[in-house]
């Protein structure tokens, strides 16, 4: 074995309670890390998930339409006007197939799914309420959101006449599968629909309004056809949504909007949170490092006579060094293992403490082997830094002084 | 073997402090030939353990020349002086120093251990002959701490020897020990200087111990008094 080795470890063995204790301070301190990285990680996961359950990554729209001045202004002509703000029309994105031809074929981009999206009203007797209707492509629609999933009547089939709806709306209209209810559109076209499907997303203005039907369905309602008026996008890094849409848009002309755009408040939240959880683990790795450092002075200072030996009978003080800095990464490593475990065992234990009516964890938490590594990592990083002074100190010890007997 | 001194000090002095100066060893001139049993005596203060720290090369003298085997030691970094030490000296400490935490023969291998990085085979082939010749073969894997006093020392002077070194520097080597062990630790250090060819400097109080080396030099007030010998060497 490496002398540097041999005398670190017999060192660190040697001083049995010492080493436990800092063990265990490491170990709690590491334990802490994981399990809020594992909670807040889970948390942060979950919410997203939740939040992109019913919304695309990035939704392709036309550019709001707005008015054009008929002259224009020049250094020697100042123009006064008023401009009035133009009222939106529903139109169809030109050359639409070409477009999702183009958008597919960007890298990062997993599904894409054109659609035809609108205003209504579904009548069923006296019941009278306002909807959203959604012509989409139910193959293209389906790998951009799972409805399938979400589904708690029938099937999701929106083949000629038949649509799926949101389970509040179905029970405000008294409909089940089967039923049949009039819709008019925004344009006054009107149309009865066969209910095939009721879904619940779990968020009530959702399941309140949204209705799907087939894409020349909805063209027809709208008069629009041949033509989509929205194209949606999933992306393979929902994190990256933001970066592909104004790609997206430079490219293609078109107003790409993504999720995170869409959600700038919950993305706020989730990054204050993260910057909490930064803040608080770095103060307890702060505690732990101080702990290595002040447990591994200790021992320099004890041992400064056998250290004076070491050196007088011929070893360096890089061989003294790497000594002492041996002892911090090992002390770190093993805390970390341990930490991890325990963390671990926390974190599990919390997500088996709540759950949901269902046996579904309130909070999931997310024990990844990225968090474990970047864990050992950091403990043994923190462990050689916090080294580095007793070590400095223990190889500048003046062998002569160390032994004080000649 | 050469003709120079194993050792040389010339005009080396020694002074502490950075205000009020306290000269602790002035002028002192010593040579040491190959061989020589020496005793280094004097009462207490008198700079011997500041002579034996320079020619450790654990400390720097103020002005003056020390030289090993023919080098000249001034020159040398902390690195140089360590590798130095390594190879040229072996230390009998008074309270013989030892590493509590490891056992007797992990004592006797860490010099070169420490020196070149790892344990060889061949070493630890040597440490084991050692301790067996200074009568420990059945306690060569006992912690130094659940040693006898005089087993200890006994430890020490088979650890100064590990590497074979010219020059054993021994403080006050019996100076802890009943009288029946210090004739022992004399004896076994008197066999390595005749078989080994090891050179001795020893500092001793005690008057036995000294009669019985080569040469006698005696220190007070830091000056070198007097330099007896009373016997040609042992190994000529």
């Amino acid at each position: 074995m490496p002398f540097e080795w041999f005398v670190a470890l017999r060192y660190l063995r040697d001083g049995k309670g010492q080493s436990a204790l800092i063990l265990a301070a490491i170990s709690v301190g590491i334990a802490v890390v994981v399990f809020l990285s594992a909670l807040i990680d889970g948390l942060q996961v979950s919410l997203i998930d939740k939040t992109l359950g019913s919304q695309a990554h990035v939704t392709l729209r036309l550019p709001r339409e707005t008015p054009r001045a008929l002259v224009s202004a020049s250094p020697e002509r100042a123009i006064a006007n008023q401009v009035q703000v133009a009222a939106q029309r529903l139109r169809s994105i030109d050359q639409w197939p070409t477009v999702i031809a183009e958008v597919e074929r960007m890298p990062g981009v997993t599904a894409v799914s054109p659609l035809v999206s609108g205003a209504a009203f579904a009548i069923r007797a006296d019941a009278k309420t306002p909807i959203v209707v959604s012509g989409v492509d139910p193959e293209r629609f389906l790998s951009i959101i799972d409805l399938r999933a979400r589904l708690v009547l029938g099937h999701f089939d929106v083949s000629g006449s038949n649509v799926a709806i949101g389970s509040a709306l179905a029970s405000y209209l008294g409909v089940t599968i089967g039923d049949k209810f009039r819709v008019t559109s925004s344009e006054g076209i009107e149309d009865t629909v066969v209910v095939a499907g009721v879904f619940s997303l779990g968020n009530k203005a959702i399941d309140e309004t949204w209705l799907f039907a087939s894409l020349r369905h909805a063209q027809s309602l709208y008069a629009l056809p041949g033509g989509v008026t929205a194209i949606d996008l999933k992306v393979a890094d929902v994190f990256a949504a933001e970066r592909i849409a104004i790609a997206i848009q430079s490219r293609t002309g078109l107003r790409a909007e993504s999720w995170m755009a869409r959600n700038s408040e919950l993305l706020a939240g989730l990054s204050a949170q993260s910057g909490s959880k930064s803040l608080i683990e770095f103060f307890v790795v702060l505690a732990v490092a101080l702990g290595i450092a002040s447990v591994l002075i200790v021992s320099v200072v004890q041992k400064s006579r056998q250290i004076g030996i070491l050196r007088a009978v011929g070893t360096s003080s890089g061989r003294i060094l790497a000594v002492f800095l041996i002892q911090g990464g090992v002390l770190g490593l093993v805390g970390a293992f341990l930490g991890c475990g325990l963390g671990a065992i926390l974190a599990k234990l919390f997500e088996g403490m709540a759950r949901e009516p269902g046996g579904a964890p309130r909070f999931p938490v997310a024990l990844t082997p990225t968090l474990f590594a970047s864990a050992t990592a950091l403990a043994t990083g923190i462990g050689l830094l916090a080294a580095v002074i007793p070590a400095r100190r223990a190889a500048r010890m003046d062998p002569a002084t160390a032994i004080r007997s000649f | 073997m050469s003709d120079e001194p194993l050792l040389s000090v010339v005009g080396v002095s020694k002074e502490f402090g950075a205000r009020v100066k306290t000269v602790a060893l002035a002028a002192a001139d010593l040579s040491l030939e190959r061989g020589e049993f020496v005793a280094l005596v004097g009462p207490s203060g008198s700079g011997k353990s500041t002579l034996l720290n320079l020619i450790g090369l654990l400390d720097r003298p103020t002005t003056g020349h020390i030289a090993l085997a023919g080098q000249d030691t001034s020159g040398l970094d902390d690195t140089a002086l360590t590798a130095l030490r390594g190879r040229m000296l072996g230390f009998v400490f008074q309270f013989h120093h030892l590493l509590p935490a490891f056992t007797a023969l992990e004592n006797v291998m860490l010099p070169e251990w420490g020196d070149v990085g790892f344990a060889s085979k061949e070493l630890r082939t040597r440490a084991e002959s050692l301790l067996r010749s200074v009568g420990l073969a059945d306690r060569m894997n006992y912690r130094v701490s659940d040693l006898s006093g005089g087993q200890q020392q006994r430890v020490a002077i088979a650890r100064a020897l590990a590497r074979n070194p010219p020059l054993v520097l021994a403080d006050e080597p019996t100076g802890n020990l009943d009288t029946e062990s210090s004739h022992e630790i004399f004896r076994l250090m008197r066999r390595f200087n005749v078989e080994a060819h090891t050179t001795f400097l020893v500092v001793t109080h005690d008057p036995r111990i000294s009669e019985q080396c080569d040469r006698i030099v005696e220190i007070i007030d830091g000056r070198i008094h007097s330099d007896r010998r009373l016997r040609a060497a042992l190994t000529r």
